[in-house]
């Protein structure tokens, strides 16, 4: 459980440092640098929202009875 | 599970809508993505107390000697309506009216595709009770 609240600070600090590094690259000029960052900030994110639903899919699954 | 446990619920959501909030400014698909994990994140702690409350229902039918097949049936048409809910809402937070019908949609086909075995079984005994 705390683990799990602990990510929703860890993707809030992703988003704030992702768009922080996409304004000072856009001030410097770095136009694609910082569409790279922003992509690969969301795929990091994306991959932990991931994970939990997958588990809430897995739990609902077992609780359900879906078994096919 | 105690009763403290809708503050710590609340707590988990109130942080969550702060911090979405202030991400939305800077990139609103962060603040998205923290929707759906406290969805399921609030979803994954409830289950717990959901999978107690099936226990009982199943041990209650047990005892009146129902067929397991009927709960079954109706155990997995809750579960269908949890998933299409949880989906559809997500899709509707993020300005997408129209999948969230279509999953809507999609999850009263499939529990009315699953109700179709015990309409039959009805419909078989209503036409057994006639005479002919």
């Amino acid at each position: 459980m705390n683990h799990d609240v602990n990510k929703i600070f860890q993707i809030a600090g992703i988003g704030i440092i992702v768009a922080m590094l996409h304004t000072i690259l856009k001030q410097m000029g770095k136009e694609e640098y910082a569409q790279w960052v922003t992509l690969i900030g969301f795929i990091v994110v994306l991959y932990m929202v991931i994970t939990i639903i997958d588990d809430l899919f897995q739990k609902i699954r077992g609780v359900f009875l879906f078994q096919g | 599970m105690s009763a403290i446990d809708i503050v710590q619920i609340v707590g988990i959501g109130l942080i969550a809508t702060f911090l979405a909030i202030v991400v939305k400014e800077q990139k609103p698909v962060f603040a998205f993505t923290i929707t759906v994990f406290t969805g399921a994140i609030i979803f994954l702690f409830l289950i717990g107390e959901i999978q107690h409350i099936i226990q009982m229902l199943e041990g209650l039918a047990s005892k009146a000697n129902i067929e397991i097949i009927y709960v079954e049936t109706v155990l997995k048409i809750i579960g269908i309506a949890y998933i299409a809910e949880f989906g559809a809402q997500i899709t509707r937070d993020a300005g997408q009216g129209a999948i969230a019908s279509k999953i809507e949609l999609a999850g009263k086909l499939l529990i009315m595709a699953m109700a179709i075995p015990i309409l039959k079984l009805i419909i078989e005994t209503v036409l057994q009770l006639l005479p002919s």
